[in-house]
């Protein structure tokens, strides 16, 4: 199988595999996979209700509010925790301990801390991505080529400058990495936090379709969420290769 | 990309000159000794806790002694460790299910352009889905029990194991393949002579990513089919309002992941890469 | 103004020399739409250090794994003692740029893997390891790992374990270019050492003029982009004098101005 590089592998064999989907699907061999064609004609059905335009808002909003207080927080810590000694000691105990943690444990707890509604989510977004930004901004950051900072310095550059001309761009590409995957992370935050609370947005849906057994729209449910966060992912991967250069050999 | 935990110890500061303060002393150990740092981290982290709860800032918010103290409570009276054993049933077939097969498939995606080709994408859309989603349905095939469990632990250690050992194998050395096909090796013994060793170390860092990954599958599991073990501890003392208690289970199986984790990372810098040890 | 030193031998398309032991007839390469090697025809003597010697770009490498087998020919043939070759053989043994030592291997296991893949029993493996190693001067590092020792001796460790093998051609590619520039004159002097004693056929890669010059029989000179044989030189350099006393002869700084000179245009 040649590879002209990764796009094409990706889209060909999951094309074969859709197909596997719909032939397993057609055969009936388990109610849990229906045909791959009814899933996506249930999910043409499905973004026309208003039951899921509703949850999508109140997904959407959760999703976007808890990511943007991740990068809110998450990169200026990062920045901090590459810059200074003693910021690194500090939080790199935590930073290290929670981005491999299993955050799901958490969850209970923000439930009985902040309710059954958004703001537990919002919460759980914010927790599950913000550990891998604040990693990959202090290991951009870090990765400068000392170099360049010193080069910086022999011109007369102020701390100021060599900080936002320097460090800021060539560590961005790094940044923007760690961006991309919380993106992911953040997906998976809003599910469980929404199934966990269980009453609103995409998480009361799924609890809908599954105990109706209606496995179509849970497909397609699943597969529009999964959709979405791989083209987010993309469009950030896509700024990410452009500047790539920014951060000269990494 | 992740800082390696590495509790360096530069040997102790030297006994400090008369003219030295205290202040200046504390300083020049903090430099020095990283565990330092980590006892500091977490004397902060616990004195913002015990302030926190004393505030309080939510009815529903222990102490640190509190919690401190239930956990105490039940290490003692065994509670703590009957959970652990329970949830560390599936949470162990999983895994080992899951780096047999997995190490086997990406040594197989590693050497197979077309298995690659089929294979990786498939474990590519795994490792980035919700599969808090997902887990659930196992419920509809295998039920409550150990098999649904465990197999939710494979549903997310599997793809991650996979995927780090076939980067692994592609990794490998070309220039040591090509010395072992310079001296006549078969392909078998390039295989095993030069391939596998040459990737045992990412395969190791594989394999601990993907224990990682089990204990998230393992806590999904208990929170999303049905409660034993750990899961049972935190949702029984949630119900009956005893929130030390249950903050406390909650930490425990954070750090019980955090300190196996840090123990497995130190197994593989000291036993796998001598040249990579940290100086 | 041709130097009486550097007698260029005529391409040796008919009569061939009495002990030929690797012919290159009309190997060419490409990749893809590159034409790295065209039309190459060489013989290389029994017992004789050549050097493919060249700017980079012209193929010497490309033409070193080819004869070793590790790379295919688009076309052409290669023969040892008489007989096509299409992939790698006992008959010869490859020195890596690069060490290519396993890093998880001692020295001792790194010297005698040659032999371990041929099914050599491990103690008569172990002696010819040991053997090999004392010869590059390596003894006392048996149990050592890569990582403990310099890049200097790394090299030596892939130069034992090629001769340990026991081949009749041995191929080395840019052996010294990661060592430094004291130690890198010291194993030329060794690898001279080495080929007295050991009589085998080496053929040397390097992009070092005064390097061919001072350990060369024959120096092959390629012109890049295609590769193609530009000139053969036989340096007639008298080695029998002490190193210092060579690198100042006037016969040798003349050679390795002519072949400077020659090969001046494509500096870029």
């Amino acid at each position: 199988m040649k590879l002209f590089g990764f796009r094409i592998p990706m889209m060909a064999s999951l094309v074969l595999w859709a197909l596997v989907w719909e032939i397993v699907g057609r055969m009936d061999v388990i109610f849990l996979i229906p045909p791959m064609s009814s899933i996506i004609s249930a999910g043409f059905g499905l973004v026309a209700t208003g039951s899921w335009q509703s949850a999508s808002l109140v997904t959407v909003r959760s999703f976007v509010l808890g990511m943007a207080l991740a990068i809110a927080v998450g990169v200026p810590l990062g920045i901090a925790m590459g810059r200074f000694r003693i910021v690194d000691n500090i939080f790199g105990l935590w930073v290290n301990m929670f981005v491999s943690a299993p955050l799901s444990a958490l969850v209970p707890i923000l439930m009985i801390l902040f309710g059954l509604g958004e703001t537990t989510v919002v919460v759980t977004v914010f927790l599950f991505a913000v550990w891998i930004i604040v990693l990959d901004a202090r290991a951009g950051v870090m990765q400068v080529p000392p170099s360049l900072i010193e080069m910086g310095r022999s011109y007369g550059a102020s701390r100021f400058t060599i900080f936002t001309k320097i460090i800021l761009l060539s560590a961005l590409p790094e940044i923007l990495a760690g961006i991309r995957i919380g993106l992911i992370r953040g997906v998976k935050g809003v599910v469980i936090g929404q199934i966990l609370v269980s009453i609103i947005g995409y998480g009361e849906l799924f609890e809908l379709y599954s105990r109706s057994f209606d496995m179509e729209r849970f497909w397609a449910l699943t597969m529009i969420l999964f959709a979405a966060a791989m083209l987010l992912s993309a469009v950030v991967e896509h700024f990410e290769k452009r500047i790539e250069y920014y951060a000269g050999a990494r | 990309m992740h800082m390696a935990a590495s509790p360096d110890k530069v040997g102790a500061t030297g006994g400090a000159g008369n003219s030295s303060s205290i202040a200046e002393t504390l300083a020049e150990f903090a430099r020095r000794r990283k565990s330092f740092w980590i006892m500091a981290s977490l004397a902060i982290l616990f004195a913002v806790w015990e302030i926190a709860g004393r505030i309080p800032i939510s009815f529903a918010f222990p102490t640190f002694f509190e919690t401190v103290t239930a956990f105490a409570e039940m290490v003692s009276d065994g509670t703590l460790v009957r959970a652990y054993a329970i949830t560390f049933q599936p949470l162990l077939l999983g895994i080992t299910a899951s780096a047999v097969l997995g190490i086997g498939l990406g040594i197989v995606m590693g050497l197979s352009d077309k298995a690659e080709w089929l294979l990786a994408p498939v474990f590519i859309v795994f490792q980035a889905a919700p599969m808090a989603a997902l887990v659930p349905l196992v419920t509809f095939v295998y039920g409550i029990g150990l098999v649904a469990k465990t197999l939710a632990v494979i549903m997310l250690a599997l793809p991650v194991i996979v995927l780090n050992s076939y980067k692994a194998i592609r990794h490998v050395n070309p220039s040591l393949v090509d010395m072992c096909r310079s001296f006549q090796g078969t392909r078998v013994q390039q295989i095993c002579k030069i391939i596998i060793p040459d990737a045992a170390p990412v395969l190791f860092a594989g394999l601990r990513l993907g224990i990682a990954a089990g204990f998230i599958g393992v806590i999904l599991a208990e929170l999303l089919i049905t409660p034993t073990g750990i899961g049972d501890l935190i949702t029984y003392h949630r119900s009956i309002a005893n929130y030390a208690h249950m903050y406390a289970a909650v930490a425990s199986i954070i750090a019980v992941s955090t300190l196996t984790l840090t123990a497995l990372q130190y197994v593989e810098l000291r036993f796998l890469r001598p040249e990579k040890r940290r100086k | 103004m041709a130097n009486p030193r550097l007698a260029p031998t005529a391409h040796p398309s008919g009569a061939a020399s009495p002990d030929v032991i690797v012919e290159v007839r009309d190997i060419c390469k490409h990749y893809n739409d590159v034409e790295a090697l065209r039309d190459i025809n060489l013989d290389f003597e029994r017992g004789k250090l050549t050097t493919l010697l060249g700017p980079s770009g012209c193929g010497k490498t490309t033409l070193l794994k080819i004869i070793a087998g590790l790379v295919p020919a688009t076309s052409g043939q290669i023969r040892i003692n008489g007989k096509t070759v299409t992939g790698p053989g006992p008959e010869r043994a490859f020195v890596f740029q690069d060490f290519a030592l396993m890093p998880w291997a001692t020295v001792l296991r790194n010297v005698a893997f040659g032999l371990e893949l041929k099914g050599v029993p491990q103690a008569e493996r172990n002696r010819t390891a040991r053997h090999y190693i004392r010869e590059v001067g390596l003894s006392g590092f048996e149990e050592k790992y890569p990582h403990e020792l310099s890049g200097g001796m790394r090299q030596r460790v892939g130069i034992a374990r090629a001769f340990s093998v026991n081949a009749d051609v041995l191929l080395l590619d840019e052996p010294f270019s990661a060592v430094d520039e004291q130690n890198r004159r010291k194993f030329q002097e060794d690898l001279l050492q080495l080929v007295e004693k050991e009589r085998k056929t080496f053929l040397f890669v390097t992009h070092s003029i005064e390097e061919a010059v001072y350990v060369s029989d024959r120096i092959v000179l390629l012109s890049p982009r295609p590769g193609r044989v530009s000139q053969i030189i036989e340096p007639a350099i008298d080695r029998s004098a002490a190193p210092d006393v060579i690198r100042r002869d006037k016969s040798y700084l003349d050679v390795v101005e002519e072949i400077w000179q020659g090969l001046r245009q494509y500096a870029e």
